[in-house]
């Protein structure tokens, strides 16, 4: 089935692709079509009689009688075999997808510069040329820069600012080592005759060697992203490609000018100038990047009217600060490296959520797209006899001393870094970083933009410069895996893990998580605080909006996010039920309680259930009427829980745990990936824990301002407080059972208690487990913290939100009834309640 | 680094603390770096707030518990001294440490950990995980999609399997059986806790 499926794919993609070629031969003029790749050189004179007479649609001179349609191929012919060639890569990869076992051991990259090479072997077979390749100009000016946005945006930034200084190391240092080492060294073997008879100088042999030290973003996140390696060495290896790109270029220019005056004028003064050259580029087309993402971070906080387009305003800007770079001669992917870098914080915190969503799909589509282009193209380019110029020793050599002097420069490096790191990077590590010096597009792009003229044996280089990078995508791409695997041979025999081992396992990683955090993650030096202290002070002013000044505290933030969820989840559940009949099937407290909500949530629900897609609740598979017969609420969130109950073995005990266990953070690391946006596996889950905590850790607050100063609230915000007395305390001994984590002794507590001070802190007493004989519950007078005093005012709101849509996903029975007294008092708060807002 | 020495004479018998916890000087001064900035206060230790002032720990459904594993019986407070060693269960256990016949066990050994691990289950301390204190356990690790049915039902079957003595409850001997090799290897000897506390360079 699955085979007849993958045929049957195939087989579209041929006809999709010989419909382009065939296309393509129609044309009759040599014409340049390439606004993208495609150009077209040797047209075969095909004259094809009916179609030719009526292609010009603009020239009729003389018309017998009134055409009702006309055939006008070449009015739309570039865009339309740009629109097909993209069609047929994408497709490719489809094709590549299709197959796990096979993208399991082939990484994606390579099996698509696979399908390049057959694709590439058809158009040959039948043009006998190749009238289709990557054009440099298309590459770096429409399928580059996305990319580059792309991983710059989606950078997880707190990691890569913090190790900045090591990734600069790798990527400037790193970069001209390879660059003159390689250079050098090809150079002295060909003096020494291991090549025959070149016309290379070795100017050449350097500029050579610049071009071919360009670690590709684009193939290493490819195979990194399915090798699960450290964050650290995760951010070390893709910053160091991403950053090295451009210092490659740079060096490529500055080299292209030497040999472009030719050895003998270069003297000290002109190296000190390329020299200048090179920091003047590398670091002017940074600090445009960091000039536009300023531009961009101040631009999105007046955004707020045009918000269908906000998205756009990004790319759009990411996209000019990489033309203006490049206008200005300075490093363009630099320049838009570091736009995407520093403004994705600010811009988050400014746009809308959609917004933020849309331009996250936005770049993965455009980044994923180009990317399986250039793969298929960089295989394309391949079948075409023209670049293949062969030379053994040349070739090998190249290979030789790439991998070598990449593994030379990395241990160095890391050698000199080592000294003053706190936790080196270990050997296996540096291996691993070594071994994922991948070459990709970026130096096949510059080798094909050489100059003939001054280079003469350009096709050798261009042609070694490919076999580089098959060498490095596909044998390297399909080695790293089990490399990685095995350097690590330390995972353990898979032995059949017991529900205590699963638990456990489960509560020690949660364990380790907190204690890197109590650890401090990032570390707090001196920097760190400083600049939090400058952003706090200074940045945050210019660049955010008012109100996403306040949400930028992150636990509101969370807290924010958690409340528009929920109410999304609940409005998509009772859509997805149906209307009235979902309605009436139900006791009366349900359908009070969907009608208070209705209210509450009214002015806010056309926004949330556009964004609804998102969430899947896995209840697609459910039939309806499972759930229309059953007693618990409506809203109950959970059916799956419906059908387990009636499977209680222990296969779904082994298999509740393994869903359902929260995960820590320790599994889901910050990777970036390309293909995929979720870039948390589990965010359903943190908003669960973390609504559980801020529960427990609220509930003493509110009883606190209930029971001891009630007046005062009363009298300030008697509306307010009228409303979370029903989902406040009279909701507290029910809400007990499903948490278990209310002690009675706690209300009795707060009674008792003289402050609210003492309760930010009695929380230990109220979390999960937390038992009464928790030695820190004992200390009842302790000033709450700066931060819990400053959250205090917005927490009834925020909780009086929570409340009632969290409990209505409890659906134990007796939780039913506490629903159903509660919500009996709900409707006469409406009035109180709709005026807040979310 | 060149505060090294003098920020370490600051810390009262460091010495010591190196000795029993197996820290280098670089990790004391990097926990006391971090000691200092939880201690919002400057009073020289730590409260219950000043941990609940660490907003990831509000992501972490055991953190409250961690944070009272910090805390001795009876006490409210801190210290640095107690910070450390408590830390220091979850260094790397080391390969090549010469042994010593007579040296007590580290911290950072196998059953150590374990038995921090066990302490966050037996909140009672008497030495046993009871049904209901694992049910709570179980509570704040799983998520709400569990039924209350379900959570008994999986306590009762941990219990099952662990319980050796057929007394209904987990002992610390029992514990440790079923807690699985992989853990040792996997989650400790990696454990990136250190690494976290890397310096930028």
């Amino acid at each position: 089935m699955a085979f007849l499926q993958q045929f049957a794919l195939l087989l579209a993609l041929l006809i999709v692709f010989s419909t382009s070629c065939k296309a393509a031969t129609l044309e009759v003029d040599s014409v340049e079509v390439g606004h993208n790749y495609s150009s077209k050189s040797s047209a075969t004179e095909k004259t094809s009689t009916s179609t030719n007479d009526s292609t010009d649609g603009h020239a009729p001179s003389v018309i017998s009688t009134l055409p009702i349609v006309t055939w006008k191929w070449h009015h739309v012919e570039t865009p339309y075999l740009v629109a097909l060639w993209i069609l047929t890569c994408w497709l490719c990869k489809l094709v590549c997808e299709l197959n796990h076992s096979v993208t399991s051991v082939f990484p994606e990259s390579g099996l698509l510069i696979m399908l390049g090479f057959i694709l590439g072997g058809i158009v040959w077979g039948a043009d006998k040329a190749q009238t289709f390749k990557l054009i440099p100009t298309n590459f770096f000016y429409y399928l580059l820069p996305q990319i580059i946005l792309d991983a710059s945006y989606c950078m997880p930034n707190k990691l890569f600012f913090s190790n900045l200084g090591a990734i600069l190391i790798h990527a400037i240092i790193g970069t001209c080592w390879n660059a003159g080492t390689v250079g050098i060294a090809l150079w002295a073997c060909y003096e020494g005759g291991a090549m025959g008879n070149l016309n290379i100088g070795p100017l050449q042999f350097l500029l050579f060697g610049a071009l071919i030290s360009a670690v590709d973003p684009v193939a290493v996140i490819a195979v990194f992203e399915e090798v699960h390696v450290n964050e650290v060495l995760y951010i070390l290896v893709f910053g160091e490609s991403l950053l090295n790109d451009g210092v490659t270029v740079v060096l490529y220019n500055v080299f292209d000018a030497f040999v472009s005056l030719g050895g003998p004028k270069i003297n000290a003064a002109e190296i000190i100038k390329g020299i200048v050259s090179f920091f003047v580029v590398a670091f002017g087309g940074s600090f445009l990047g960091v000039v536009f993402a300023i531009l961009i971070s101040m631009l999105t906080r007046i955004t707020k009217n045009v918000q269908v387009i906000e998205a756009g305003f990004i790319i759009v800007l990411g996209y000019l600060s990489y033309l203006t770079a490049e206008m200005l001669s300075l490093s363009a992917i630099l320049s838009i490296t570091f736009c995407g870098v520093c403004c994705q914080k600010y811009i988050n915190a400014n746009m809308d959520e959609k917004s933020v969503t849309t331009l996250r799909y936005t770049l993965k589509v455009m980044a994923n797209g180009s990317e399986t282009m250039i793969f298929v193209f960089l295989g394309v380019s391949a079948i075409d006899k023209n670049i293949w110029v062969w030379n053994t020793g040349f070739i090998l050599l190249t290979i030789f001393f790439v991998v070598i002097f990449r593994f030379i420069g990395v241990f160095f490096l890391n050698w000199i870094l080592n000294q003053s790191r706190l936790i080196p990077i270990d050997i296996t590590d540096q291996f691993v970083m070594a071994y994922g010096g991948l070459r990709g597009a970026v130096a096949y792009g510059l080798a094909a933009i050489l100059d003939e003229k001054k280079i003469p044996e350009k096709n050798l280089m261009l042609g070694t410069t490919l076999i580089v990078v098959y060498f490095t995508v596909i044998l390297q791409g399909i080695t790293m895996k089990p490399l990685v695997q095995w350097l690590k041979v330390k995972k353990a025999t898979h032995s059949d893990l017991t529900l205590n081992g699963k638990m456990n396992n489960r509560a020690f990683e949660h364990i380790l998580t907190a204690m890197e955090d109590i650890c401090g993650r990032m570390g707090d030096n001196w920097w760190t605080r400083h600049w939090n202290y400058f952003e706090d002070k200074y940045v945050c002013w210019l660049l955010l909006k008012s109100d996403a000044r306040k949400h930028k505290d992150p636990i509101f933030g969370a807290f924010h996010k958690l409340n528009l969820e929920d109410a999304t989840k609940y409005v998509t559940e009772g859509e997805r039920k149906g209307s009235l009949d979902f309605i009436r099937n139900y006791d009366s407290a349900s359908v009070d309680f969907k009608k208070k909500l209705a209210l509450e949530y009214g002015d806010i629900t056309p926004y949330i259930t556009a964004d609804m897609s998102e969430y899947d609740f896995g209840i697609d598979n459910v039939p309806v009427t499972s759930v229309m017969k059953n007693p618990i609420p409506s809203v109950s969130l959970d059916i799956h829980e419906q059908d387990r109950k009636s499977m209680p073995d222990d296969l779904s005990a082994h298999h509740l745990l393994a869903q359902h266990l929260y995960k820590s953070r320790r599994d889901n690391r910050p990777t970036y990936s390309r293909s995929h946006y979720n870039t948390s596996e589990n965010p359903d889950e943190m908003q669960e824990i973390f609504q559980r905590t801020m529960r427990s850790r609220l509930e003493p607050f509110k009883s606190a301002k209930m029971g001891v100063n009630p007046a005062k609230k009363l009298s300030k915000h008697p509306k307010k407080d009228s409303t979370h007395k029903p989902n406040g305390k009279p909701a507290d001994p029910h809400r007990t059972h499903p948490y278990g984590d209310e002690d009675f002794e706690f209300s009795a507590d707060s009674a008792s208690s003289s402050e609210i001070a003492g309760n930010f802190h009695r929380r230990s007493t109220n979390t999960p487990g937390a038992g009464v004989d928790n030695p820190t519950g004992n200390n009842t007078a302790v000033a709450p913290s700066q931060r819990a005093q400053g959250r205090l005012p917005w927490t009834p709101t925020n909780l009086r939100h929570l409340a009632p849509l969290r409990m209505s996903t409890r659906s134990t029975d007796s939780f039913v009834m506490a629903d159903a007294s509660l919500d009996e008092e709900a409707p006469e708060e409406k009035p109180g309640t709709h005026h807040t807002r979310l | 680094m060149g505060s090294t020495s003098s920020t370490l004479l600051k810390i009262p018998n460091v010495e010591v603390l190196m000795q029993e916890t197996g820290f280098s000087p670089a990790h004391i001064i990097r926990l006391h770096d971090r000691f200092k900035a939880l201690d919002k206060k400057g009073r020289g230790h730590l409260c219950p707030q000043d941990f609940g002032a660490i907003k990831e720990l509000a992501m972490n459904p055991i953190g409250d518990r961690i944070i009272g594993a910090f805390f001795s019986p009876g006490k409210e407070t801190v210290d640095f001294h107690t910070f450390v060693k408590i830390l220091a269960h979850f260094r790397p256990v080391d390969k090549n440490r010469p042994k010593e016949p007579n040296s007590p066990e580290p911290i950072n050994s196998r059953s150590n950990k374990l038995r921090f691990a066990f302490q966050l289950y037996d909140q009672d301390k008497d030495g046993k995980i009871s049904r209901d204190e694992l049910l709570k356990v179980l509570r704040a690790m799983l998520g709400m999609q569990v039924t209350e049915e379900q959570l008994e039902s999986i306590a009762d079957r941990t219990i099952q399997e662990a319980d050796l003595d057929r007394d209904d409850a987990i002992s610390f001997e029992e514990f440790r059986k079923v807690s699985p090799e992989i853990l040792h290897s996997r989650c400790f000897i990696k454990a990136p806790v250190i690494m976290l506390m890397e310096r930028d360079c």
